[in-house]
């Protein structure tokens, strides 16, 4: 049998030590913490299974996961077909590739709060931009602050223009690393626009449209500063994301055991999507 | 100095299980090296740890479903994770 070098895992040692102190040791207070009843004082009372039993059962998480689904839906279904659109039609080489890129990159850079301020700004009917624009130049019930679906619209709107050019650069970095050579071959063949992309170019794209496509699920799954800050929720419940309910629960009303309990099934439903999504979309590759 | 964290005996007793399921990997590995890759039923690739990781992800679901639909007592999901755990390092 030959021996390994087995020095380098002392390098990733630092690392563990970072992952154990901000992720796996909330992590296991969380798990304590779904198994009990506390009132303050860090003092806490066994409750067993009971909050999660809640949790499962209560029409609230229900509808909040339904919120939550419908929502990272509408991302993925937009912003990955617009992403690699935009991604086909930027030009490859030449003066224009760094101002694209640019412009592409900026509103990426800018935090998720602010973008939450600017677009409750720009949509208010009376004071906003687009909301002034709508309601008293065009004409149409432009209200996010009072009708559900404006809020919807507003807040999909809102990661659409936050986050698709993620899904643009890096279906771009896809794009460029595609050989000259496999364009002409195409072209000798005298293939369509729709074979070269259905053949060369999408191919070539799904490693990094895989990474795409789970950074946008897992962040969209996980959203909660940007629709805090817009719509807080409302109107009425008809933008409680899951986190934003887990907060409610948590801190609003210092549930700290049902919050737990709930934080720990939306952390056992967002690793088993990304689970299976990572390993049915990298089965052919490891084969 | 972890009384913040709110400890209790079950959960204890879940986080040892799994690090020590992960001690033992970790001793396979350095005993077998390799990882014992294979292509099971699933048509999926797998190692040693990527079983584990299926089999507790499994369980916990096997465990929450049972929970929001039947309620306790839970033994019977604790017979079906056991089963599924054994598919898993069989079959899978």
């Amino acid at each position: 049998m030959k021996t390994e070098n087995q020095k380098a895992w002392f390098f990733v040692l630092p690392v563990l030590l970072l992952v154990a102190f901000n992720a796996l040791i909330p992590m296991m207070t969380v798990v304590n913490y779904s198994v009990q009843e506390t009132f303050g004082d860090n003092l806490f009372f066994w409750q067993g299974l009971g909050w999660f039993e809640q949790i499962l059962r209560s029409d609230r998480f229900h509808a909040a996961l339904g919120r939550q689904f419908l929502f990272t839906f509408l991302i993925l279904i937009i912003e990955v077909p617009l992403g690699i659109a935009i991604a086909l039609s930027m030009p490859r080489k030449g003066f224009w590739v760094p101002v694209c890129l640019v412009l592409m990159a900026l509103p990426m850079l800018i935090p998720w709060n602010v973008v939450g301020a600017m677009w409750n700004i720009f949509t208010l009917p009376d004071i906003g931009l687009l909301g002034y624009f709508l309601n008293h130049v065009i004409g149409i019930n432009y209200d996010m602050t009072q009708d559900p679906l404006a809020a919807w619209i507003t807040i999909v709107t809102m990661d659409v223009w936050h986050w698709t050019s993620l899904v643009v650069l890096l279906s771009y970095a896809g794009l460029v690393s595609i050989p000259d050579a496999y364009y002409q071959a195409a072209k000798i063949d005298g293939a369509s626009n729709w074979a070269v992309f259905r053949f060369i170019q999408l191919p070539k794209m799904k490693t990094v449209l895989t990474i795409a496509i789970l950074l946008r699920f897992m962040d969209s799954f996980n959203i909660y500063t940007e629709p805090f800050v817009m719509t807080g929720g409302g109107p009425g419940n008809s933008t409680t994301l899951l986190s934003i309910d887990l907060v409610k629960i948590a801190l609003g009303q210092f549930d700290l055991g049902p919050a737990a309990a709930m934080s720990l099934i939306y952390f056992a439903i967002t690793l088993l999507v990304s689970w299976l999504f990572y390993t049915l979309m990298t089965k052919d590759d490891l084969n | 100095m972890f009384s913040w964290m709110a400890w209790t005996w079950p959960t204890a007793l879940l986080f040892i299980g799994i690090f020590s399921a992960i001690g033992v990997l970790v001793v396979l590995e350095i005993r077998h090296p390799g990882g014992d890759a294979r292509k099971g039923v699933l048509g999926l690739t797998t190692t040693r740890g990527d079983r584990l990781f299926i089999s507790l992800l499994g369980s916990s679901y096997i465990f929450l479903a049972w929970l929001g639909l039947m309620g306790p007592p839970l033994w019977v999901p604790l017979g079906l994770a056991l089963a599924w755990g054994t598919f898993c390092f069989w079959k899978v």
